[in-house]
């Protein structure tokens, strides 16, 4: 796609140079924490050191001019005193101090930084940041931040400044999830930890002085650990925007964005229709959908949308079968449906005789077919088995939502894992919902396990197959 | 590269903010867009020749630097009918602030859509297509994308908007010729991803499709604050 013509100005009309190399900084086996405290015990610094001493398998030093020892372990005066490459160094000295650290990392060879740092951009100091631009640029030296909490990667690091008592971690997975605000991220991986849904890896970007979506994007693209990358924007540099949607229609991977700050309108007074309907968001969503970017407008489609694409990657047009258990909960789902733009076929007779006669004596005269199926609360595994057979076959249905209500006597706790493998067998997506109380685990971690995503609600099942249909450009 | 003629009316036009209607209209001409023959009365003397080359109906607009919103001040009479009637409007907008001058011409018909474009800060050039009129912003019917357009992108934007099934026939009505407006919102994006660094926002309000034209009645092109993005 041409470009010309596109005013530009500031940094982003620099052309791109190639690639950053990350390795080091997502993957290190050294890591520096520069600017612990031996005065404050909990200052953040010294969280991060201790957690990454503590739980992860690489090898960490501290860093404090003054030297000495931090939790029986030696400070180092500086970076080049480290008797070893290293390859992360997490900075979190006062801001006025942070150039002269970055130099020194430079210096020292070391892979990547974080600066875990504020008192940059965000307070007006547009200055001190361009400073750290400008020098890491010169040397190829990837950095995270400032002013943010930096990375997660799941039994490897993070360099979070939140105790591991206080974090709740997802477990490794496929799912990136690259976030402006720090606390969006940590908020949003206890939702992914209490739904099952893996990361590979999780960064909080603050003021994304450096390193920006795009380069992420670019590097998460290619990633083999990486299989869905989602993010949390809260706006894009000039002419960014179209830069960032046309790498992630370029990517093979499915990409997902949460936007906030949706209600901001342009400061200036809009004189033409147009520029008042074209408003910064509504830009943007349409952005999105042209390059088929899965656009999440809240929390519960983000973690819907990055479970189901986790586990089913083809596009699909939207036509769902249901099967449930009770009548009420299958109409619930076909109105959530119908107002999410999926469409509800219905079977014929010859269509429902057909699965009528696979089902169980006592089901088979008053199950309802036509789509939802109501299997009603006589329903046993082999009945729900055989409508799960039927539907996978359909070749009119390209999705299967299964509500899975184990309150019915004859289900057993083996259900799931079965259903699941049906549809994988027929290659036809399946979402679940399931009550998520401890009791019915089994039934939930036997879809989990066989690769089907599982929601707490109708309405995330719902919007899980919603996924699929908007993973493709329009 | 913009054609000279485009690029030295939005210079021209450029302290002033926006472009005012003829000379849209030539621009939009000079880029391949439809536009109803027009021409501009500054005397009443000249009401008679224009007349006889134009035929009726009418449409008369006043032309004034200081008016961007005409029909907000009565600035735009449609279904003239005699030289009287029009002598009598060019007295009316002859009062208008900053009058300029009279545009007349012919009346067309159609299904009243809007064609737009906006610079977006984040996206860069973008293309709107909805259905227009003077109600446009109660009913925001409209589907937006990012320039340039092609065909297929254009397919996309009519099938985003709650009104397509108007502009393909509805209840005994005509459909709108479809390769003439694909053909149009090309154009018109071809001329906007050009003319990005020099223009602001667009608004053709209306766009009059019919099964045989789309011609645009009304245009109106703002341009950047003097200080903001320079000539590409």
């Amino acid at each position: 796609m041409q470009n010309t013509g596109e005013p530009s100005k500031g940094p982003s009309k620099k052309s791109r140079p190639a690639a950053w190399d990350f390795k080091r900084l997502f993957q290190p086996k050294t890591v520096a924490v520069i600017g612990v405290s031996l005065k404050r015990e909990r200052h953040p610094a010294n969280v991060i050191f201790n957690k990454i001493h503590l739980r992860y398998p690489v090898d960490v030093f501290a860093v404090n001019p003054g030297g000495g020892d931090l939790f029986g372990q030696t400070v180092y005066t500086g970076i080049q005193e480290i008797p070893q490459p290293v390859d992360l160094a997490i900075i979190a000295v006062r801001a006025e101090y942070t150039l002269d650290t970055l130099k020194d990392c430079i210096d020292a060879g070391v892979g990547g930084a974080t600066i875990i740092s504020g008192g940059f951009a965000e307070i007006g100091r547009l200055d001190l940041q361009e400073l750290l631009v400008d020098l890491a640029r010169r040397h190829r030296f990837p950095f995270i931040g400032p002013n943010c909490l930096g990375i997660y990667v799941p039994g490897h690091i993070d360099t979070f400044f939140i105790p591991s008592e206080r974090m709740v971690r997802p477990e490794s997975g496929n799912v990136a999830l690259v976030s402006q605000s720090g606390g969006v991220l940590v908020d949003q991986m206890t939702k992914f930890a209490e739904l099952g849904i893996g990361f590979s890896l999780g960064v909080s970007i603050g003021n994304k002085a450096l390193i920006r979506e795009l380069d992420l994007l670019e590097y998460l693209a290619a990633d083999p650990d990486t299989g869905v990358i989602a993010f949390y924007i809260e706006g894009f540099a000039h002419g960014e925007g179209r830069k960032f949607v046309q790498a992630a229609r370029r990517c093979p991977k499915p990409v997902i964005v949460l936007k906030s700050g949706k209600t901001s309108e342009g400061m200036r007074a809009v004189s033409s229709h147009t520029a008042s309907m074209a408003g910064d968001y509504a830009v943007f969503s349409a952005a999105m959908a042209q390059h088929g970017i899965v656009e999440a407008v809240n929390e519960l489609e983000l973690v819907s949308f990055c479970e189901a694409l986790s586990c089913y990657r083809e596009p699909i047009d939207g036509r769902v079968g249901i099967i449930s258990p009770s009548g009420g909960h299958g109409a619930m789902a076909v109105d959530i449906c119908i107002r999410h733009g999926l469409s509800i076929p219905a079977f014929n007779q010859e269509q429902q005789n057909r699965i009528r006669a696979d089902l169980s004596s006592s089901v088979q005269p008053i199950a309802a077919l036509t789509n939802p199926i109501d299997l009603t609360g006589s329903a046993s595994d082999s009945d729900f088995m055989a409508a799960a057979e039927h539907l996978a076959r359909s070749q009119e249905l390209d999705a299967i939502i299964l509500l899975l209500l184990p309150y019915t006597p004859e289900v057993t706790s083996d259900l799931s894992a079965r259903l699941g493998r049906v549809c994988r067998r027929h290659n036809k997506p399946l979402t679940a919902y399931v009550p998520h109380v401890e009791r019915y685990r089994m039934l939930i971690e036997g879809f989990e396990f066989n690769g089907v995503p599982v929601s707490p609600s109708i309405k995330g099942a719902v919007l899980m197959v919603k996924a699929l249909k908007r993973n493709k450009p329009c | 590269m913009l054609k000279t003629e485009i690029k030295t009316v939005l210079e021209e036009a450029r302290t002033r903010g926006w472009v005012i209607e003829p000379d849209a209209k030539r621009l939009l001409s000079a880029a391949g867009l439809e536009v109803p023959r027009f021409s501009t009365v500054t005397d009443p003397d000249q009401i008679e020749p224009i007349v006889a080359d134009l035929g009726f109906p009418l449409a008369a607009k006043v032309v004034s630097s200081r008016i961007v919103h005409k029909s907000d001040v009565g600035g735009v009479r449609t279904g003239i009918q005699s030289i009287r009637e029009l002598t009598a409007v060019f007295e009316t907008f002859s009062l208008m602030d900053g009058f300029e001058a009279m545009l007349v011409e012919q009346m067309v018909s159609g299904l009243e859509l809007i064609i737009g474009a906006k610079m977006d800060d984040q996206f860069g050039p973008v293309v709107l297509l909805g259905m227009g009129g003077t109600g446009v912003e109660i009913y925001q019917d409209v589907s937006l994308r990012l320039a340039p357009v092609g065909t297929k992108g254009v397919d996309a934007m009519i099938k985003g908007l709650k009104a397509a099934p108007l502009l393909s026939g509805y209840r005994g009505h005509q459909a709108v010729n479809r390769d003439e407006l694909t053909r149009t919102l090309v154009c018109f994006s071809k001329f906007v991803m050009a003319a990005a660094g020099m223009i602001e926002s667009i608004d053709l309000n209306p766009v009059m499709c019919s099964a045989q034209k789309c011609i645009v009645a009304d245009a109106r092109i703002m341009l950047p604050p003097v200080d903001g993005p320079t000539a590409a």
